[in-house]
Protein backbone atom coordinates (compact mmCIF):
# COMPACT_ATOMS: atom_id res chain seq x y z
CA UNK A 1 0.00 0.00 0.00
CA UNK A 2 2.92 2.28 0.44
CA UNK A 3 5.16 1.78 -2.53
CA UNK A 4 4.55 3.80 -5.65
CA UNK A 5 7.27 2.20 -7.69
CA UNK A 6 5.08 -0.11 -9.76
CA UNK A 7 2.11 2.20 -10.00
CA UNK A 8 1.29 4.62 -12.81
CA UNK A 9 1.37 8.12 -11.42
CA UNK A 10 -2.24 8.87 -12.32
CA UNK A 11 -3.63 5.83 -10.53
CA UNK A 12 -2.16 6.64 -7.18
CA UNK A 13 -2.45 9.31 -4.53
CA UNK A 14 0.59 10.48 -2.65
CA UNK A 15 0.64 11.68 0.93
CA UNK A 16 3.65 13.82 1.75
CA UNK A 17 4.83 13.67 5.34
CA UNK A 18 6.69 16.29 7.34
CA UNK A 19 10.21 15.22 8.22
CA UNK A 20 9.40 14.82 11.91
CA UNK A 21 6.93 12.03 11.13
CA UNK A 22 9.01 10.17 8.58
CA UNK A 23 10.71 7.90 11.16
CA UNK A 24 7.26 6.54 11.99
CA UNK A 25 6.80 5.55 8.33
CA UNK A 26 10.02 3.62 7.99
CA UNK A 27 11.86 6.73 6.90
CA UNK A 28 9.65 7.40 3.92
CA UNK A 29 8.72 10.95 3.03
CA UNK A 30 5.89 9.97 0.71
CA UNK A 31 3.28 7.30 1.24
CA UNK A 32 1.18 6.24 -1.70
CA UNK A 33 -2.17 4.54 -2.04
CA UNK A 34 -3.60 3.10 -5.27
CA UNK A 35 -6.78 4.79 -6.42
CA UNK A 36 -8.67 4.28 -9.66
CA UNK A 37 -11.26 6.85 -8.64
CA UNK A 38 -11.65 9.65 -6.16
CA UNK A 39 -11.42 8.67 -2.51
CA UNK A 40 -11.97 10.51 0.75
CA UNK A 41 -9.17 11.84 2.89
CA UNK A 42 -10.35 9.47 5.60
CA UNK A 43 -9.99 6.46 3.31
CA UNK A 44 -6.63 7.69 2.17
CA UNK A 45 -5.29 8.11 5.71
CA UNK A 46 -6.57 4.66 6.64
CA UNK A 47 -4.84 3.22 3.58
CA UNK A 48 -1.44 4.81 3.95
CA UNK A 49 -1.15 4.48 7.74
CA UNK A 50 -2.45 0.93 7.92
CA UNK A 51 1.07 -0.43 8.29
CA UNK A 52 2.13 2.41 10.57
CA UNK A 53 -0.21 2.62 13.58
CA UNK A 54 2.09 4.95 15.52
CA UNK A 55 1.98 7.36 12.58
CA UNK A 56 -1.78 7.05 12.45
CA UNK A 57 -2.06 8.03 16.10
CA UNK A 58 0.00 11.15 15.48
CA UNK A 59 -2.46 12.35 12.87
CA UNK A 60 -5.81 11.33 14.34
CA UNK A 61 -7.09 10.50 17.81
CA UNK A 62 -9.06 7.42 18.87
CA UNK A 63 -12.32 8.93 17.64
CA UNK A 64 -10.85 9.35 14.17
CA UNK A 65 -10.69 13.13 14.40
CA UNK A 66 -7.70 14.91 12.91
CA UNK A 67 -5.61 16.34 15.73
CA UNK A 68 -6.12 20.03 16.28
CA UNK A 69 -2.69 21.17 15.14
CA UNK A 70 -2.34 18.77 12.23
CA UNK A 71 -3.15 20.38 8.90
CA UNK A 72 -3.96 18.34 5.82
CA UNK A 73 -3.93 20.07 2.46
CA UNK A 74 -5.65 18.93 -0.72
CA UNK A 75 -4.87 21.07 -3.74
CA UNK A 76 -3.43 23.66 -1.44
CA UNK A 77 -6.53 23.92 0.70
CA UNK A 78 -6.69 22.77 4.29
CA UNK A 79 -9.40 20.15 4.63
CA UNK A 80 -11.14 21.98 7.48
CA UNK A 81 -12.03 24.61 4.86
CA UNK A 82 -13.27 21.89 2.54
CA UNK A 83 -15.30 18.91 3.66
CA UNK A 84 -12.98 17.68 6.36
CA UNK A 85 -12.23 13.99 6.30
CA UNK A 86 -14.80 13.39 3.56
CA UNK A 87 -13.01 15.78 1.22
CA UNK A 88 -12.49 14.01 -2.10
CA UNK A 89 -9.03 13.36 -3.47
CA UNK A 90 -8.62 12.35 -7.11
CA UNK A 91 -6.06 9.90 -8.49
CA UNK A 92 -2.83 11.68 -9.29
CA UNK A 93 -3.30 14.31 -6.61
CA UNK A 94 -0.99 14.91 -3.71
CA UNK A 95 -2.00 15.39 -0.12
CA UNK A 96 0.26 17.39 2.10
CA UNK A 97 0.48 17.00 5.88
CA UNK A 98 2.01 19.91 7.77
CA UNK A 99 2.07 20.66 11.44
CA UNK A 100 0.30 23.86 12.35
CA UNK A 101 1.98 26.79 14.02
CA UNK A 102 1.52 26.02 17.68
CA UNK A 103 3.37 26.08 20.94
CA UNK A 104 5.21 28.69 22.89
CA UNK B 1 31.60 11.92 33.44
CA UNK B 2 30.72 8.30 34.14
CA UNK B 3 29.94 7.59 37.77
CA UNK B 4 30.41 3.89 38.11
CA UNK B 5 32.29 3.66 41.36
CA UNK B 6 29.57 3.20 43.92
CA UNK B 7 27.19 0.27 44.20
CA UNK B 8 24.15 2.50 44.28
CA UNK B 9 23.33 5.64 42.41
CA UNK B 10 20.34 7.86 42.11
CA UNK B 11 18.31 8.75 39.07
CA UNK B 12 16.11 11.80 38.93
CA UNK B 13 13.80 12.12 35.96
CA UNK B 14 12.61 15.65 35.25
CA UNK B 15 9.58 16.12 33.03
CA UNK B 16 9.09 19.63 31.71
CA UNK B 17 6.90 21.57 29.36
CA UNK B 18 9.43 20.97 26.57
CA UNK B 19 11.01 17.62 27.20
CA UNK B 20 12.55 15.24 29.68
CA UNK B 21 15.90 15.51 31.42
CA UNK B 22 17.59 12.76 33.38
CA UNK B 23 19.95 13.46 36.24
CA UNK B 24 22.18 10.94 37.96
CA UNK B 25 24.19 11.19 41.14
CA UNK B 26 26.33 8.95 43.31
CA UNK B 27 25.42 10.84 46.46
CA UNK B 28 22.34 13.00 45.75
CA UNK B 29 24.48 16.12 45.97
CA UNK B 30 26.48 16.22 42.75
CA UNK B 31 24.34 15.64 39.70
CA UNK B 32 25.02 15.01 36.01
CA UNK B 33 22.29 16.03 33.63
CA UNK B 34 21.38 14.58 30.23
CA UNK B 35 18.71 15.70 27.81
CA UNK B 36 16.46 16.84 26.52
CA UNK B 37 14.64 13.73 25.50
CA UNK B 38 11.36 14.32 23.61
CA UNK B 39 12.27 17.93 22.93
CA UNK B 40 9.21 20.14 22.43
CA UNK B 41 6.85 17.61 23.95
CA UNK B 42 5.58 18.10 27.46
CA UNK B 43 6.22 15.33 29.97
CA UNK B 44 3.63 15.65 32.74
CA UNK B 45 4.00 12.13 34.11
CA UNK B 46 6.84 9.77 34.95
CA UNK B 47 6.91 6.42 36.67
CA UNK B 48 10.15 4.70 37.64
CA UNK B 49 9.51 1.00 38.12
CA UNK B 50 12.35 -0.80 39.89
CA UNK B 51 10.52 -4.10 40.32
CA UNK B 52 11.19 -7.27 38.38
CA UNK B 53 14.94 -6.80 38.54
CA UNK B 54 15.05 -3.92 36.12
CA UNK B 55 14.68 -0.17 36.12
CA UNK B 56 11.98 0.92 33.72
CA UNK B 57 11.26 4.59 33.20
CA UNK B 58 7.77 5.22 31.90
CA UNK B 59 6.87 8.66 30.64
CA UNK B 60 3.61 10.19 29.56
CA UNK B 61 4.55 12.42 26.65
CA UNK B 62 2.29 14.92 24.97
CA UNK B 63 3.02 16.79 21.78
CA UNK B 64 0.85 19.77 21.04
CA UNK B 65 0.82 18.60 17.44
CA UNK B 66 0.90 14.82 17.60
CA UNK B 67 -0.98 14.04 20.79
CA UNK B 68 -0.20 12.00 23.90
CA UNK B 69 1.56 8.66 24.19
CA UNK B 70 3.53 6.53 26.65
CA UNK B 71 7.16 5.68 26.08
CA UNK B 72 9.30 3.44 28.23
CA UNK B 73 13.01 2.87 28.59
CA UNK B 74 14.74 -0.07 30.25
CA UNK B 75 18.22 1.41 29.83
CA UNK B 76 17.84 4.70 31.68
CA UNK B 77 17.00 6.72 28.63
CA UNK B 78 19.48 5.30 26.14
CA UNK B 79 16.59 4.06 24.03
CA UNK B 80 12.84 4.55 24.20
CA UNK B 81 10.04 2.27 23.06
CA UNK B 82 6.43 2.95 22.27
CA UNK B 83 3.84 0.23 21.72
CA UNK B 84 2.76 0.58 18.09
CA UNK B 85 -0.91 0.81 18.89
CA UNK B 86 -0.39 2.97 21.93
CA UNK B 87 -0.23 2.00 25.58
CA UNK B 88 -3.32 4.04 26.47
CA UNK B 89 -6.12 4.44 23.96
CA UNK B 90 -9.79 4.85 24.67
CA UNK B 91 -11.72 1.79 23.49
CA UNK B 92 -14.43 1.87 20.86
CA UNK B 93 -17.74 3.00 22.18
CA UNK B 94 -16.39 5.52 24.66
CA UNK B 95 -16.30 8.30 22.05
CA UNK B 96 -13.37 9.72 23.95
CA UNK B 97 -9.79 10.51 23.05
CA UNK B 98 -6.78 10.62 25.33
CA UNK B 99 -5.67 14.17 26.01
CA UNK B 100 -2.95 13.89 28.62
CA UNK B 101 -1.40 11.30 30.91
CA UNK B 102 -1.26 12.89 34.34
CA UNK B 103 -0.02 10.02 36.40
CA UNK B 104 1.96 6.80 35.96
CA UNK B 105 2.12 4.84 39.17
CA UNK B 106 3.83 1.46 39.53
CA UNK B 107 1.88 -0.71 42.00
CA UNK B 108 3.35 -2.40 45.08
CA UNK B 109 6.20 -4.89 45.05
CA UNK B 110 3.62 -7.58 45.73
CA UNK B 111 2.04 -6.96 42.33
CA UNK B 112 4.93 -6.83 39.86
CA UNK B 113 3.94 -5.75 36.40
CA UNK B 114 0.94 -3.78 37.58
CA UNK B 115 1.10 -0.10 36.72
CA UNK B 116 -1.70 2.44 37.10
CA UNK B 117 -2.28 5.56 35.06
CA UNK B 118 -4.47 8.59 35.60
CA UNK B 119 -5.50 10.57 32.57
CA UNK B 120 -7.43 13.38 30.98
CA UNK B 121 -10.30 13.10 30.29
CA UNK B 122 -10.72 11.94 33.87
CA UNK B 123 -10.03 8.24 33.81
CA UNK B 124 -7.98 5.58 35.53
CA UNK B 125 -6.15 2.81 33.72
CA UNK B 126 -4.38 -0.37 34.77
CA UNK B 127 -1.61 -2.28 33.11
CA UNK B 128 -0.49 -5.78 34.02
CA UNK B 129 2.47 -5.88 31.64
CA UNK B 130 4.72 -3.24 33.08
CA UNK B 131 3.00 -0.30 31.43
CA UNK B 132 3.02 -1.40 27.81
CA UNK B 133 -0.75 -1.77 27.54
CA UNK B 134 -3.36 -0.28 29.84
CA UNK B 135 -7.02 -1.11 30.26
CA UNK B 136 -9.61 1.52 31.05
CA UNK B 137 -11.12 1.21 34.53
CA UNK B 138 -14.77 0.90 33.65
CA UNK B 139 -16.02 1.31 37.19
CA UNK B 140 -14.80 4.89 37.34
CA UNK B 141 -15.42 5.69 33.67
CA UNK B 142 -19.06 4.60 33.96
CA UNK B 143 -19.55 6.30 37.32
CA UNK B 144 -22.77 8.35 37.39
CA UNK B 145 -20.87 11.34 38.75
CA UNK B 146 -18.52 11.55 35.77
CA UNK B 147 -20.54 14.08 33.82
CA UNK B 148 -20.34 16.42 36.82
CA UNK B 149 -16.59 16.24 37.27
CA UNK B 150 -14.91 19.37 36.04
CA UNK B 151 -11.59 20.71 34.93
CA UNK B 152 -9.17 22.72 37.00
CA UNK B 153 -7.02 25.36 35.36
CA UNK B 154 -4.56 22.73 34.14
CA UNK B 155 -7.19 20.40 32.73
CA UNK B 156 -9.45 17.63 33.95
CA UNK B 157 -7.10 15.30 35.74
CA UNK B 158 -7.13 12.00 37.57
CA UNK B 159 -3.78 12.84 39.13
CA UNK B 160 -3.38 10.76 42.27
CA UNK B 161 -3.64 6.99 42.54
CA UNK B 162 -2.93 5.45 45.93
CA UNK B 163 -2.98 1.68 46.14
CA UNK B 164 -2.97 -0.48 49.24
CA UNK B 165 0.19 -2.59 48.98
CA UNK B 166 -1.46 -5.67 50.41
CA UNK B 167 -5.20 -5.29 49.88
CA UNK B 168 -7.79 -4.15 47.40
CA UNK B 169 -8.17 -0.53 48.48
CA UNK B 170 -7.53 2.12 45.86
CA UNK B 171 -7.92 5.86 46.35
CA UNK B 172 -8.03 8.23 43.39
CA UNK B 173 -8.03 12.01 43.52
CA UNK B 174 -9.14 14.21 40.68
CA UNK B 175 -9.39 17.87 39.88
CA UNK B 176 -12.16 18.54 40.03
CA UNK B 177 -14.18 15.81 41.60
CA UNK B 178 -12.29 15.07 44.78
CA UNK B 179 -11.35 11.76 46.33
CA UNK B 180 -12.94 8.48 45.27
CA UNK B 181 -12.33 5.17 46.99
CA UNK B 182 -12.61 1.61 45.83
CA UNK B 183 -12.54 -1.30 48.25
CA UNK B 184 -12.62 -3.95 45.54
CA UNK B 185 -9.53 -3.22 43.52
CA UNK B 186 -11.21 -0.66 41.31
CA UNK B 187 -14.45 -2.38 40.40
CA UNK B 188 -16.66 0.14 42.20
CA UNK B 189 -16.01 3.65 43.48
CA UNK B 190 -17.54 5.99 46.03
CA UNK B 191 -16.70 9.64 46.78
CA UNK B 192 -14.95 10.21 50.11
CA UNK B 193 -14.61 13.95 50.71
CA UNK B 194 -16.29 14.62 54.05
CA UNK B 195 -14.44 17.47 55.70
CA UNK B 196 -12.70 18.75 52.55
CA UNK B 197 -13.84 22.22 51.60
CA UNK B 198 -15.05 23.26 48.18
CA UNK B 199 -15.37 26.94 49.03
CA UNK B 200 -15.71 27.82 45.37
CA UNK B 201 -19.06 26.00 45.10
CA UNK B 202 -22.49 27.17 46.29
CA UNK B 203 -22.45 24.32 48.80
CA UNK B 204 -18.92 24.31 50.20
CA UNK B 205 -19.31 20.80 51.57
CA UNK B 206 -20.57 18.70 48.69
CA UNK B 207 -20.33 14.93 48.47
CA UNK B 208 -17.94 15.39 45.54
CA UNK B 209 -16.64 18.17 43.33
CA UNK B 210 -13.72 19.24 45.49
CA UNK B 211 -10.51 20.34 43.83
CA UNK B 212 -8.13 18.05 45.66
CA UNK B 213 -4.67 18.78 44.30
CA UNK B 214 -2.79 15.74 45.57
CA UNK B 215 -3.17 12.87 48.01
CA UNK B 216 -0.59 10.51 49.48
CA UNK B 217 -0.73 7.61 51.90
CA UNK B 218 1.16 7.25 55.13
CA UNK B 219 3.46 4.31 54.48
CA UNK B 220 3.30 2.99 58.02
CA UNK B 221 -0.21 3.71 59.30
CA UNK B 222 -2.99 1.77 57.65
CA UNK B 223 -5.89 3.97 56.67
CA UNK B 224 -4.02 7.27 57.01
CA UNK B 225 -3.96 9.64 54.05
CA UNK B 226 -2.88 13.23 53.53
CA UNK B 227 -4.36 15.72 51.07
CA UNK B 228 -3.28 19.07 49.69
CA UNK B 229 -6.50 20.71 48.60
CA UNK B 230 -7.29 23.84 46.63
CA UNK B 231 -6.94 25.70 49.92
CA UNK B 232 -6.75 23.27 52.78
CA UNK B 233 -4.34 20.64 53.99
CA UNK B 234 -5.95 17.55 55.48
CA UNK B 235 -5.38 14.17 57.05
CA UNK B 236 -7.65 11.18 57.21
CA UNK B 237 -7.16 8.34 59.66
CA UNK B 238 -10.02 6.23 58.41
CA UNK B 239 -9.36 5.54 54.74
CA UNK B 240 -10.88 8.87 53.68
CA UNK B 241 -14.19 8.39 55.47
CA UNK B 242 -13.49 11.78 57.04
CA UNK B 243 -10.83 14.45 56.75
CA UNK B 244 -9.56 16.97 59.28
CA UNK B 245 -7.46 20.05 58.75
CA UNK B 246 -3.75 19.91 59.52
CA UNK B 247 -3.02 23.32 58.02
CA UNK B 248 -2.28 25.05 61.32
CA UNK B 249 1.37 25.96 61.49
CA UNK B 250 1.77 26.36 57.73
CA UNK B 251 2.23 29.82 56.21
CA UNK B 252 -0.54 29.08 53.70
CA UNK B 253 -2.94 26.26 53.05
CA UNK B 254 -2.78 26.51 49.24
CA UNK B 255 -0.40 24.47 47.14
CA UNK B 256 -0.19 21.42 44.94
CA UNK B 257 2.34 19.07 46.50
CA UNK B 258 1.78 16.31 49.00
CA UNK B 259 4.57 13.83 49.68
CA UNK B 260 4.84 11.13 52.31
CA UNK B 261 7.82 9.27 53.68
CA UNK B 262 8.50 5.91 52.04
CA UNK B 263 8.58 4.09 55.40
CA UNK B 264 8.13 6.31 58.45
CA UNK B 265 4.81 7.06 60.05
CA UNK B 266 3.64 10.64 60.34
CA UNK B 267 6.12 12.28 57.98
CA UNK B 268 4.86 14.33 55.04
CA UNK B 269 6.02 17.31 53.01
CA UNK B 270 4.13 20.20 51.40
CA UNK B 271 5.28 23.24 49.46
CA UNK B 272 2.84 26.05 50.26
CA UNK B 273 1.84 28.77 47.84
CA UNK B 274 0.29 31.97 49.10
CA UNK B 275 -3.23 31.60 47.75
CA UNK B 276 -5.41 30.63 44.82
CA UNK B 277 -5.22 34.19 43.57
CA UNK B 278 -1.51 34.57 44.33
CA UNK B 279 0.22 31.41 43.26
CA UNK B 280 3.70 32.20 44.49
CA UNK B 281 5.64 31.07 47.55
CA UNK B 282 4.51 33.16 50.54
CA UNK B 283 6.46 36.45 50.56
CA UNK B 284 8.37 35.19 47.52
CA UNK B 285 10.39 32.87 49.74
CA UNK B 286 10.38 29.27 48.64
CA UNK B 287 10.27 26.65 51.37
CA UNK B 288 9.33 23.06 51.92
CA UNK B 289 7.45 22.25 55.10
CA UNK B 290 7.69 18.87 56.78
CA UNK B 291 5.66 17.32 59.51
CA UNK B 292 6.92 14.39 61.56
CA UNK B 293 3.80 14.10 63.68
CA UNK B 294 1.09 13.64 61.06
CA UNK B 295 0.36 17.33 60.76
CA UNK B 296 0.29 18.41 64.40
CA UNK B 297 3.28 20.64 63.69
CA UNK B 298 5.35 21.71 60.69
CA UNK B 299 8.99 22.58 60.20
CA UNK B 300 10.08 25.10 57.59
CA UNK B 301 12.94 23.84 55.40
CA UNK B 302 14.70 26.27 53.09
CA UNK B 303 18.44 25.64 53.47
CA UNK B 304 19.95 25.79 50.02
CA UNK B 305 16.90 27.30 48.38
CA UNK B 306 17.06 30.73 46.72
CA UNK B 307 16.46 33.97 48.58
CA UNK B 308 13.61 34.91 46.28
CA UNK B 309 11.46 32.68 44.11
CA UNK B 310 8.18 33.60 42.49
CA UNK B 311 7.44 30.39 40.63
CA UNK B 312 4.97 27.75 41.73
CA UNK B 313 5.68 24.07 42.25
CA UNK B 314 3.13 21.86 40.54
CA UNK B 315 1.53 18.75 41.99
CA UNK B 316 3.76 16.13 40.45
CA UNK B 317 6.88 18.29 40.33
CA UNK B 318 7.91 16.83 43.67
CA UNK B 319 8.91 13.37 44.75
CA UNK B 320 10.73 11.27 47.31
CA UNK B 321 13.08 8.37 46.76
CA UNK B 322 13.24 5.15 48.72
CA UNK B 323 16.66 5.65 50.27
CA UNK B 324 17.56 6.09 53.93
CA UNK B 325 17.38 8.90 54.78
CA UNK B 326 14.74 9.68 52.20
CA UNK B 327 15.60 12.06 49.41
CA UNK B 328 13.24 14.90 48.59
CA UNK B 329 13.10 16.48 45.14
CA UNK B 330 11.13 19.22 43.49
CA UNK B 331 11.15 21.56 40.50
CA UNK B 332 9.61 24.94 39.85
CA UNK B 333 7.75 26.43 36.95
CA UNK B 334 10.85 28.55 36.51
CA UNK B 335 12.86 25.46 35.61
CA UNK B 336 14.90 25.06 38.79
CA UNK B 337 15.22 21.61 40.31
CA UNK B 338 16.37 20.90 43.85
CA UNK B 339 17.37 17.75 45.68
CA UNK B 340 17.78 16.95 49.34
CA UNK B 341 19.61 13.88 50.60
CA UNK B 342 18.43 14.41 54.17
CA UNK B 343 14.65 14.61 54.05
CA UNK B 344 14.58 18.28 53.25
CA UNK B 345 17.04 19.65 55.79
CA UNK B 346 19.38 20.84 53.03
CA UNK B 347 18.80 21.28 49.33
CA UNK B 348 21.20 21.47 46.41
CA UNK B 349 20.37 22.71 42.95
CA UNK B 350 20.25 19.93 40.35
CA UNK B 351 19.39 22.12 37.38
CA UNK B 352 18.23 25.61 36.57
CA UNK B 353 16.67 27.43 33.64
CA UNK B 354 14.90 24.37 32.32
CA UNK B 355 11.39 24.76 30.91
CA UNK B 356 8.52 24.64 33.43
CA UNK B 357 8.95 21.53 35.54
CA UNK B 358 5.81 19.40 35.46
CA UNK B 359 6.95 16.18 37.07
CA UNK B 360 9.93 14.73 38.88
CA UNK B 361 10.51 11.16 40.01
CA UNK B 362 13.56 9.68 41.69
CA UNK B 363 14.83 6.20 42.32
CA UNK B 364 17.80 4.33 43.71
CA UNK B 365 19.46 2.22 41.04
CA UNK B 366 22.52 0.09 40.69
CA UNK B 367 25.43 2.21 39.51
CA UNK B 368 26.22 -0.49 36.98
CA UNK B 369 23.01 0.40 35.16
CA UNK B 370 24.06 3.94 34.41
CA UNK B 371 25.02 4.63 30.82
CA UNK B 372 28.69 5.51 30.53
CA UNK B 373 28.08 8.98 29.18
CA UNK B 374 25.92 10.08 32.09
Amino acid sequence: MTSAESMPADSAISVILPSVLQPLAGGQSILTAPAEAAVTVEWLLDAVTGDYPALSRRLRDETGAVRRYVNIYVNGNEIRRLQGLVTAVAPGQEVLIIQSVAGG
Amino acid sequence: MGRMATAESYVLAIGTKKGLWLATSPDRRDWSLSGPHFLMSEVPSIGIDTRDGRTRILVGVRSEHWGPTVFHSDDLGETWSEPENGAITFPDGTDAALERIWQIHPDADSRPGVVWAGCEPISVWKSTDGGEHFELNRGLWDHPHRSEWGAGYGGAAAHSIVVDPTGEKVHVAMSTGGVYRSLDGGTSWEPRNRGISAYFMPDPNPEFGQCVHKIAADAAVDGRLYAQNHHGVYRSDDDAESWESIAEGLPADFGFVMLTHPRRAGTAWVIPLKADGERIPPDGKLAVHRTDDAGASWKRLDAGLPEAEYNAVLRDAASVDGAEPAGVYFGTRGGSVYASADEGEHFTEVASHLPDVLCVRAAVVSAALLPAQL
